[in-house]
């Protein structure tokens, strides 16, 4: 039945058919479940395209953060603002120059990158040689990953705890907020109690 | 090899449509800057396998994180601003300035 999914073209045309049809729905579905769940729909259909090209690990990640912790992250809050369904957008006509203009931009600039210099590097790969060294010293790609990621990049891995750290803190402080039924710490006053005040005697 | 940068490039420019034309919902232009960041992540993973490097790889693995963080911030500020102002359009997003 899926036969047709072998083929390396056609496979990767039905993929990115699937990525355009889901990215369409995100922006334009008006109700925001809907288009949280097309974005879902983009995430797997994005890590399938990954696990076609043998990067397992990426793939599994991104099934494990895209899927698991940013999307149910975006449905959690829609849950809990109760948001009614957004009107129409009326100003389509209103915005369509100046995104217009930057798209332009855009397409130049991957214009000029594609002509100059990487397009010579493209046409190299179409003669596609057996690599042998590869084949003596088969890593998997978790393996390899995990190589670099420890001993010659420790310091970004460092810094990227550092982001996740930064980004635990902030949504606690933006959204706590002080009341006096909120459990705090009062350092003085915990140093200051007299324990034999305190302190009740074993019968 | 071409095409599988192309399919990557039209999903940032999807997202960056997004961006523009719905500008009534903040939800949405934060699910667009989810997809900008997938989009680059495809493209650093494709070029790392075309030019033989893994420290594309490497950097996709980083700029997921930049996402994760990325989400969970703008989600908190978009509650905080439910919170004060029972609406989460952002026309009016320029009152919130000091």
């Amino acid at each position: 039945m899926f036969f047709f999914l072998f083929n390396e073209n056609s496979f990767f045309y039905f993929i990115s058919f699937i990525f355009l049809i889901s990215s369409f729905l995100v922006i334009y579905s008006i109700n925001p479940i809907h288009s949280i769940l097309s974005l879902i729909l983009l995430f797997c259909s994005s890590s399938v395209f990954l696990l076609f090209f043998n990067v397992e690990f990426l793939a599994l990640m991104f099934i494990i953060i895209y899927v698991g912790a940013i999307s149910v992250l975006f449905l959690f809050v829609i849950m809990m603002l109760n948001i009614k369904l957004i009107e129409v957008n009326d100003n389509l006509i209103k915005y369509l120059p100046i995104s217009l203009f930057i798209f332009l931009i855009f397409v130049f600039d991957f214009y000029l990158i594609f002509s100059n210099t990487l397009l010579n590097i493209l046409d190299y790969n179409k003669v596609i040689y057996i690599q042998w060294i590869n084949l003596l010293f088969k890593k998997s790609n978790i393996e390899s990953l995990g190589i670099l990621l420890f001993t010659d990049f420790f310091f970004i891995f460092l810094l990227s705890s550092l982001i996740l750290f930064v980004s635990m803190i902030g949504p606690i402080v933006l959204t706590l907020i002080t009341e006096k039924k909120n459990k705090k710490q009062n350092i003085y006053e915990q140093i200051n109690q007299k324990y034999n005040l305190n302190l009740q005697k074993n019968a | 090899m071409l095409k599988y940068f192309f399919i990557s490039f039209i999903i940032f420019c999807l997202s960056f449509w997004g961006i523009f034309l719905t500008r009534k919902n903040f939800l949405i232009i934060l699910m667009s800057i989810e997809m900008m960041l997938l989009s680059i992540n495809l493209n650093f993973i494709i070029f790392s396998l075309i030019l033989d490097d893994i420290i594309g790889q490497l950097f996709a693995l980083f700029v997921l994180t930049v996402a994760a963080g990325e989400s969970a911030v703008g989600l908190a500020l978009l509650v905080i601003y439910y919170r004060i102002k029972g609406i989460i359009s952002i026309d009016f997003i320029s009152s919130l300035k000091g």
